[in-house]
């Protein structure tokens, strides 16, 4: 029995970490910006700005979202705040969907095996 | 249907078999249960909330629950659940469901179904995972599915 509430407790933990990833995950803006900032590393606000037509407000705020899902960091760096990502709760969404994704393809193999034979 | 890459998930899968073949795989609620893993309490008509008994070892109490929301003959069937929504201490019934959809296209092997379930952006996931399987995908194949799906630069 305590066994089963340790495991409870520790999916309840795991509840927590993934719903937040997914709301902060729902919004191209945001996308962009984890796709930016794991493919050029640590950015500033104004180069994730630079270029783009959204506003150095608007990235804040975003990236704030995305920090308190715990998927990006601000650190201080002299006079700029540099932001990182920190992957981990990303690949623990991703990691749910794998495991659904494979759930469907073994119910569509044993689909085929009902209708082929 | 937003452009995240975690909000969906699709699948194709040609099936050496009649439409009409699949079509009754699919929607035959005694059928369905055979694939699926499930008995249903009764038949996938439009609208019918429809209660079954998952026959996968270990899951006997979980809840089950599909409301059936479309049903065109041998062309689309679609549903709402709470996915894997396994624990039987749990109601689910005020969360937010993601959404099932099969098509069917004939084509010279047989018949191309498509399965698209969607609304995962929506859902504490993390409740569902039963098995906690660690894959070994680093973040560097992480980011190139996120840019397949969104594209460089804003």
């Amino acid at each position: 029995m305590s066994g089963r509430g340790a495991e409870a407790r520790a999916r309840t933990g795991r509840l927590r970490i993934a719903a937040p990833v997914f709301a902060a995950l729902g919004d191209v803006t945001r996308l962009r910006l984890v796709a930016r900032l794991g493919t050029e590393g640590p950015l500033s606000i104004a180069r994730l700005t630079a270029g783009t037509d959204v506003t150095r407000q608007a990235v804040t705020k975003h990236l704030h979202v995305l920090a308190e899902a715990g998927l990006a960091r601000g650190t201080r760096q002299g006079r700029e705040r540099l932001w990182r990502l920190d992957p981990t709760p990303l690949q623990e969404a991703r990691r749910h969907l794998d495991l659904i994704s494979e759930q469907w393809d073994a119910a569509l193999a044993r689909l085929r095996s009902a209708v082929e034979r | 249907m937003t452009m995240t890459g975690t909000d969906r998930i699709e699948k194709s899968i040609v099936l050496r078999a009649p439409r009409a073949r699949v079509w009754r795989a699919l929607t035959d609620a005694k059928e369905f249960g055979e694939w699926f893993g499930v008995v249903l309490a009764g038949p996938l008509t439009p609208g019918a909330r429809v209660k079954g008994k998952i026959t996968h070892k270990g899951y006997e109490d979980a809840p089950f629950e599909i409301i059936v929301e479309k049903l065109e003959p041998e062309r689309l069937f679609s549903y709402r659940w709470h996915p894997y929504a396994h624990d039987p201490k749990v109601d689910y019934s005020s969360e937010p469901t993601t959404l099932v959809v099969f098509e069917l296209k004939e084509t010279e092997e047989g018949t191309l179904l498509t399965v698209v379930e969607s609304g995962f952006d929506r859902i504490p996931l993390a409740r569902r995972a039963e098995a906690y399987r660690m894959n070994d995908q680093g973040w560097a194949s992480q980011m190139k599915s996120i840019e397949r799906h969104v594209g460089q630069g804003s």
